[in-house]
């Protein structure tokens, strides 16, 4: 993208986010609903600001990374071997591609009261909620991309005297890295959301999740609405700032797109 | 001796529909820094040949013999040019393509860069060195693709239609290229085309095959001076004499 498509493209984000906290910031003070239920835009900074200056929402925020990441590195250090070992070995794929089809479509969130009998509340929960949401997008990803890998690429390589661990690293890694990006990607999609649903009920005290779930509790609106704000700009960031630079510097640098880059 | 020998080579494949003979008996030799062309039309088994003499695939009969020695299987003894540009590795830049063979041979960074520079400069692509394959077109990746497969120093050079998919005018003058890459480094060719003026133009000699099953009609040698004129009298009996061999078995057809 050059930069005079990334400013457009910045600019019509900004036009859409206004106008939608125009169209907010009207409704909340038109007086037809309590303020205590729709808090102004204004208040609802306030909220941010104030539990940021104090440093709870940046702990609350921290907690719920902690979570995503451990769940998430688990996810990603089973599922890439997993799914490599799936496109390589009919055993293998006859194996756990009914397991992953059976338990794909349970949403992640339905597990939590189980998991809290099995574990107990606390971070147990939170992580294998994560790494139970983003384990599969990564295997299925990492799977089909392996089987993508043109099979011209590896007589190549094999004529050129790599052997099955150059194969490996030097042929099929990168040549399965738009499915490995594209699958990082919906994972972590997957996680985020599920990790917030998991604090709601798992939690003590500390996440994002929480938060909403505690503000609720003593009708502090601004507060889970700030809250959400943040969850909202972590989850933008890492998946625009983080995996859109990743994506730039690897796929379309090397020509191989096929994920969405919008 | 003959630098590669191909002895009484035949490929039977299983298919659904039954077993199709694929080649049939082929026999023949390649000296030492000898350019050989394999003609065919389209399905008589020359790429197959050509497979079989890479290693890719094991003949049902027969025997294949590089400097004395049987072939089974890959051997650094070849390096391989196929038709596809996507043969390139697209998140390697062109130097990083050249110098993989080398980097298989556990050479260090700076010596293997500095021989794959030179393989790009036998091509007349350094200054392309640091591009990443889909910015180059698609004569500049062949072109890659050549220097790659020279550059870990195989005796033998095989090429599967490298230029098929390149307009006519590009092709001209990668085939002026590979002559010149060809004259310098003394590499025994053997190029699989169906494009006779190409054959004309390259080999020393010329393998004509007949299809189903692909069988070896005759050699024809093509003993033109070079650099070769295709405009020439004598050039264009010689293409006249291969599609006359070419012809004659269609219409037998």
């Amino acid at each position: 993208m050059s930069t005079g498509e990334r400013t457009r493209s910045l600019r019509r984000a900004a036009v859409t986010l206004l106008a939608a906290a125009a169209a907010y910031e009207a409704v909340a003070r038109s007086g037809f609903f309590p303020p205590a239920l729709l808090p102004t835009l204004p208040a609802v900074a306030r909220a941010l600001v104030a539990t940021t200056m104090d440093g709870t929402m940046p702990a609350h925020a921290f907690h719920t990374l902690y979570r995503v990441l451990i769940g998430f590195s688990l996810a990603i250090t089973v599922a890439v071997p997993l799914g490599i070992l799936m496109a390589r070995f009919r055993p293998v794929e006859n194996f756990v591609l009914p397991l992953a089809s059976a338990l794909m479509p349970i949403p992640s969130l339905a597990w939590v009261p189980v998991f809290i009998l099995w574990f107990g509340l606390g971070d147990t929960v939170s992580i294998l909620i994560v790494f139970y949401a983003a384990l599969f997008p990564m295997l299925l990803n990492t799977w089909s991309g392996v089987r993508a890998v043109n099979p011209l690429w590896l007589r190549a390589a094999g004529a050129m005297g790599a052997d099955e661990k150059a194969l490996f690293w030097k042929v099929m890694i990168p040549g399965a890295f738009p499915f490995l990006i594209t699958g990082a990607r919906q994972a972590f999609l997957r996680c985020w959301i599920a990790v917030v649903g998991a604090e709601m009920i798992a939690a003590s005290n500390w996440g994002l999740g929480w938060v909403i779930f505690d503000a609720k509790e003593f009708l502090n609106t601004d507060v889970m609405l700030a809250s959400l704000v943040v969850i909202g700009a972590i989850g933008f960031a890492v998946e625009r700032l983080l995996f859109g630079s990743l994506e730039r510097a690897t796929v379309l640098r090397w020509g191989m797109v096929r994920a969405a880059t919008t | 001796m003959p630098h590669i020998e191909v002895r009484d080579v035949s490929l039977v494949y299983d298919t659904p529909a039954g077993r199709v003979q694929g080649v049939q008996g082929a026999s023949f030799d390649i000296e030492q820094s000898e350019f050989l062309c394999i003609v065919g039309p389209s399905g008589c088994g020359k790429s197959t040949l050509l497979n079989i003499i890479a290693g890719f695939i094991a003949p049902s009969s027969g025997e294949i013999r590089i400097g004395g020695k049987p072939v089974s299987g890959y051997g650094m003894d070849r390096g391989i040019v196929f038709q596809d540009f996507a043969q390139l590795f697209p998140w390697r830049t062109a130097l990083a393509n050249v110098a993989f063979g080398l980097e298989m041979k556990g050479m260090g960074r700076e010596e293997r860069e500095s021989i794959a520079l030179e393989q790009l400069a036998l091509v007349k692509l350094e200054k392309f060195a640091k591009a990443y394959p889909h910015h180059l077109s698609g004569g500049m990746q062949q072109r890659v693709a050549i220097a790659r497969a020279l550059a870990y120093n195989p005796s033998v050079l095989l090429m599967d239609e490298p230029f098929a998919a390149l307009d006519a005018l590009t092709r001209d003058d990668m085939q002026r290229l590979l002559a010149e890459v060809w004259r310098e480094t003394r590499k025994t060719v053997i190029y699989v085309t169906h494009n006779v003026a190409e054959a004309v133009y390259l080999a020393d000699r010329v393998v004509v095959m007949t299809p189903h099953p692909g069988t070896v009609k005759t050699l024809v040698p093509i003993d033109l001076p070079r650099p070769r004129d295709p405009l020439s009298v004598e050039f264009l009996a010689f293409q006249k004499q291969l599609l006359g061999l070419l012809g004659q078995q269609s219409a037998e057809a």
